[in-house]
């Protein structure tokens, strides 16, 4: 059996735990490591494969998949405030949550390439890190509109400089700088306990999907149809954007991924302290009590289905 | 005889404002401040330690009055509204008044 399958089992016994109200719970600090372990792991990798590219055919991908964030949460926002009839704040927040991409998501799609023995291009975490950012701009923009006093610093800052974003690009850089040779000494941590540590991961973020639950039941039906159907359409775009910047069909398949994704770390900070009139509870059950359980158990293989539909249908 | 009295400013909150509030309290005349993990539940909801977007943090000042009331009115205006907050004040008697 593929080996994404006892990670998803992973995935399901926190949330039966959570909904069943176990008193299991992973320690703060393991949480911690464990996440910071798959950034670095990531990092590393894609790093390793930067040093075979030139940066300038990397820069048109990264530029489209930045436009590819702005895009979406530009899609996402009129959706959210004239049919799910929500503020205007609501809006831009879950709007840049669908623009932006999780890494967990992320972690998630490569193993199941990687378990199925579908290549992808190695620098994707690189486009990873490229589209973390835009949509938070673009979800500040529409909360507030554009005006002078725009206290950027601050926020810029923090989603700059905060944990993601400093580990996808610190490993981008260590993987690149001391390629294939330079780590395998710290290799087996990284690479061979990549899956345990995903399992891990999973376990947690099913306990925590269970306690998103309570504000899904309060919030209604948009939000549980809007979790599912946005995600699904941006797999669409990131299809079709895969298969026009040329990409194999594993990395097509990651890029849809990514686009489905939804951020519930790095969006929801940067959107607490900038669109402070924004509900967390709201953006957060969106994120993770629809979008992370659908992307992580029916998503990928389906966005997988459609980057490979894409590519058959229109060659290549 | 030195007035051995001093207030203690007590503010739980979302632990994402830790840096911001810092900035603040120590602009409006506090000489230091203590933080400490925090989690429990209120009007807002239940705020869980292990998860960051919902962890709480518990920041202590302590200070004479007129700091207490500036401290307790800044942060009522500015984060009330939109932030899962509390913020009460108790009498305390330190040994050092010079420090605060």
């Amino acid at each position: 059996m593929a080996a994404i399958d006892p990670i998803i089992m992973f995935f399901a016994l926190g949330l039966l735990a959570g909904l069943l109200r176990s008193e299991l719970r992973l320690p703060a600090a393991v949480y911690e490591l464990v996440s910071m372990l798959l950034l670095l792991a990531i990092g590393l990798k894609g790093g390793v494969e930067l040093a075979k590219q030139p940066f300038t055919t990397l820069l048109p991908q990264m530029l489209v998949v930045a436009a590819m964030g702005i895009g979406l949460s530009l899609i996402a926002f009129p959706v959210l405030k004239t049919i799910g009839r929500l503020s205007r704040a609501d809006s831009a927040s879950i709007a840049a949550h669908y623009g932006s991409v999780s890494v967990g998501t992320y972690a998630v799609a490569a193993a199941f390439l990687l378990s199925r023995q579908i290549p992808f291009e190695e620098h994707m975490p690189l486009l990873l890190v490229t589209l973390e950012i835009p949509a938070i701009l673009v979800g500040i923009l529409l909360a507030r509109g554009v005006s002078k006093d725009m206290p950027l610093g601050p926020v810029m800052h923090e989603v700059l400089l905060g944990k993601s974003i400093v580990l996808l690009v610190g490993g981008l850089v260590i993987g690149w700088v001391a390629g294939a040779d330079g780590l395998t000494t710290i290799k087996p941590l990284f690479f061979d306990l990549f899956y345990g540590i995903l399992a891990l991961f999973l376990l947690e973020m099913g306990l925590v999907t269970a306690t998103q639950f309570g504000s899904l039941r309060r919030s209604g039906a948009f939000l549980l149809a809007f979790g599912v159907g946005m995600p699904l359409f941006s797999s669409v775009v990131g299809s079709l954007l895969g298969w026009i910047l040329g990409l194999s069909v594993g990395g097509t398949a990651m890029l849809a991924v990514m686009a489905a994704s939804a951020s519930y770390i790095a969006v929801p900070a940067a959107m607490r302290v900038s669109v402070p009139e924004a509900n967390p509870t709201l953006s957060l059950a969106a994120a993770l009590g629809v979008t992370f359980p659908f992307n992580v158990t029916v998503g990928i293989p389906l966005y997988y289905a459609i980057a490979a539909r894409v590519h058959t249908m229109l060659g290549g | 005889m030195e007035d051995h009295r001093r207030k203690l400013v007590t503010v739980v909150t979302e632990a994402v404002l830790e840096g911001t509030l810092a900035k603040d309290v120590e602009r409006l005349g506090a000489h230091g401040f203590t933080i400490t993990e925090a989690r429990g539940s209120g009007s807002r909801g239940v705020r869980m330690s292990e998860w960051s977007p919902s962890r709480n943090i518990r920041l202590e000042v302590v200070c004479d009055a007129a700091t207490a009331d500036a401290i307790s009115s800044h942060l009522a205006e500015k984060y009330y509204a939109d932030y899962a907050m509390i913020v009460y004040v108790s009498d305390v008697v330190v040994l050092r008044p010079h420090k605060f």
